[in-house]
């Protein structure tokens, strides 16, 4: 079997918070003044923290910090290919992003890192918020292998889109890499065929 | 059967495509910067693994550099560490790295087209969404994160679900005072912010064929804003006179080797694309952007716009929220507005004819004493041409300041910031909330604008002087 690499995730339940606006991106979720860390940990306090300074704003809320799940509009994560997006999320507890879609990059790195990118309707994700919106103490579930997020309470199962090999990849929470290094004969045979005239760095020094 | 370009490049670099797995892309470059590889170096040593091709592999310092005193030690100490711990990753793995202080120094997508380290038909990645730069040169080239940083420095490969092709056609002629600014902020405008997501874009038509390297780079530069993965123009010979003679460029039998291949880079007669937009240049004027993602946007004679105007609840929303971020109202005239800062630079406009440009609008003339003006070179070599050329005398003599080479104001981590609630045109990609610093509040506009914005205090096209 691959190495493991993190935990793996296969259900969430907990609160949510609801985050109604579209094209949040990265400079948002984690502002470029945190990105100076070596560290791929302790970014909690730096999530949203410009609009953390707003008393009303949703992760000001009473048991935002408790939250699982975060339910947004579409091309969240849209911008920088900052990872420190996710692993801000991450820190601050959250396990999975309900939203109509994605930035690429940020989609990608989710997976990588363990955060779950979980595109549903438009329509969806519209019940989703209205739910929220009528109880924010709602608990709300998902599930991975089944690919649905549901609030029981308001009797809402909603389902969503993530491609077969990523969701294998955060259920098991392999290793990328020791997947693909299974692949090393294959990289260096393609090697022995790149053009001779292709650029390198060989022998530059800096 | 009649290929894309995309596809041309894209299958071309397929390692591996099994079944129910994203295929296993090879990567000709890996761009490397400070901010986003330290993590991935530590994983990868954490793992016991070494960067499997550091020969395709090239580090440099540009996003929390200091743009002045670089005789002294660095102030900020977590800019200072990271960029010292990217001395040592580089040292420590055999990395090539061009440092500060490095004649070839500079932002990693100015510098890779400089060295003809970038060519058609490479596959080209970074750990910075404008990697998307490359592929004014027909690379495919896109933004990854850190873990995909580390992935590329073991494996040399990416997983990669193949996107889908977009085409961006743009017939017609760019006006007088247009540039490929206004050009890829009017194709935003069209396409929406996340009207590219899941797709490669390639530019095609006319205007496209007439913008120089250094325009082709602006546009494919900002095919992010639209949410694309990457934008891509085929090869032409602007494209074969620019690299002909560089450091990595091919030369003689490699060359004309080279070339043959470079010359089928074209997507063919009849190819179908997964998508297609058209936007036409000659109706483009000078743009502006109003609001807190690049696709809000209205030529520089408009007015500032009446969120109730726009089609949707949601982009309704969005608008009110922005407008009330930059303190607009709707119908103000965007000559109207006044400017705190002018910052000239970034990876989509801080090259020699990005500066060239602005310099021409500014020659003669006085930055406005209300204005704090800056240009700040996109590589060390930028900055010594330019100087060579004696554009940084056109600049300071009309009261700009002229610094050395780095990211600095575009995205605001070496401390080139907005004061909270100040107001800049800026040629940088992204006006989103606080990018400038906290606070801060960006206008997207071509180097001309800015140029002709820092000396009017508001707003104004150089065919307003």
């Amino acid at each position: 079997m691959p190495e493991k690499q993190t935990g793996g995730v296969q259900r969430i339940a907990g609160r949510a918070v609801a985050l109604n606006r579209r094209d949040v991106d990265t400079d948002q979720i984690i502002p470029a003044s945190w990105l100076k860390r070596v560290e791929r940990t302790g970014f909690a306090a730096g999530l949203f923290a410009a609009w953390r300074a707003d008393p009303d704003f949703v992760l000001n809320q009473p048991g935002a910090s408790a939250a699982k799940v975060l339910v947004a509009g579409p091309n969240f994560g849209c911008g920088s290919s900052r990872e420190h997006a996710v692993w801000a999320l991450q820190d601050f507890g959250f396990q999975a992003v309900v939203a109509p879609s994605f930035g690429d990059i940020f989609r990608n790195n989710s997976v990588a890192a363990g955060l779950v990118p979980a595109q549903a309707s438009q329509d969806s994700v519209t019940r989703l918020l209205a739910a929220l919106a009528a109880d924010a103490q709602a608990e709300v579930m998902v599930d991975v292998a089944a690919c649905t997020v549901a609030i029981p309470s308001a009797g809402l199962l909603e389902p969503f889109d993530l491609a077969d090999y990523a969701r294998w990849r955060l259920i098991e929470g392999l290793d990328d890499i020791a997947l693909t290094l299974r692949r090393e004969q294959e990289i260096t045979a393609f090697e022995a065929g790149r053009p001779a005239w292709l650029p390198s760095l060989a022998g530059q020094g800096g | 059967m009649a290929g894309r370009l995309f596809d041309k490049v894209w299958d071309r670099h397929v390692v591996a495509s099994p079944a129910g797995e994203p295929p296993l892309l090879y990567i000709d470059l890996h761009l490397v910067h400070e901010v986003t590889s330290p993590q991935a170096f530590e994983g990868l040593e954490l793992a016991g693994r070494k960067v499997r091709r550091p020969d395709l592999t090239v580090a440099t310092m540009d996003h929390d550099v200091p743009t002045t005193g670089l005789d002294r030690p660095i102030a900020d100490p977590l800019a200072a560490a990271q960029i010292a711990r990217l001395r040592r990753n580089a040292e420590a793995h055999g990395v090539t790295l061009y440092p500060l202080g490095s004649p070839e120094q500079g932002i990693v997508h100015v510098i890779g087209p400089q060295l003809g380290l970038t060519q058609p038909g490479m596959t080209i990645v970074c750990g910075d969404s404008h990697t998307s730069t490359h592929g004014a040169f027909a690379a495919l080239a896109f933004g990854i994160g850190t873990s995909e940083v580390e992935h590329v420095l073991a494996t040399q490969t990416l997983r990669q679900a193949k996107p889908a092709a977009m085409a961006v056609t743009v017939d017609g002629e760019l006006g007088p005072d247009l540039t490929a600014k206004d050009l890829v902020l009017g194709i935003i405008r069209a396409l929406g912010t996340g009207g590219g997501v899941g797709s490669v874009i390639e530019y095609r038509g006319a205007a496209v064929r007439a913008l120089s390297m250094q325009g082709r780079m602006t546009v494919c530069n900002m095919s992010i804003e639209g949410g694309a993965r990457a934008g891509m123009i085929a090869p032409d010979d602007t494209t074969f006179a620019f690299l002909e003679g560089r450091q990595h460029s091919p030369r003689g039998k490699a060359w004309e080797r080279a070339l043959d291949y470079w010359r089928s880079l074209v997507t063919d007669d009849g190819a179908q694309f997964d998508r297609e937009i058209r936007v036409d240049a000659s109706a483009l004027r000078p743009a502006v952007t109003w609001g807190t993602n690049p696709a809000q946007s209205v030529a520089i004679d408009d007015v500032v716009p009446d969120p109730g105007s726009l089609p949707t609840p949601a982009l309704r929303q969005a608008a009110e929220r922005a407008l009330t971020y930059m303190d607009l109202r709707p119908g103000t005239a965007i000559r109207d507005i006044s400017v705190d800062t002018v910052f000239i630079g970034s990876c989509t406009n801080g090259r020699l004819e990005d500066l060239r440009a602005a310099a021409e609008v500014v020659r003669g003339r006085t930055v406005s004493p209300r204005v704090r003006a800056l240009v700040v070179p996109g590589s060390a070599r930028v900055k010594a041409e330019a100087e060579a050329e004696g554009l940084d005398k056109c600049f300071t003599d009309a009261g700009f300041e002229w610094r050395s080479a780095g990211c600095s104001m575009c995205l605001g981590m070496n401390g080139d910031i907005l004061a909270p609630g100040e107001r800049s045109a800026s040629t940088s990609n992204r006006n989103f909330e606080g990018r400038q610093g906290p606070g801060g509040r960006t206008h997207l506009v071509s180097p001309a604008v800015a140029a002709a914005t820092a000396v009017a205090g508001h707003f104004t096209s150089p065919g307003d002087l």
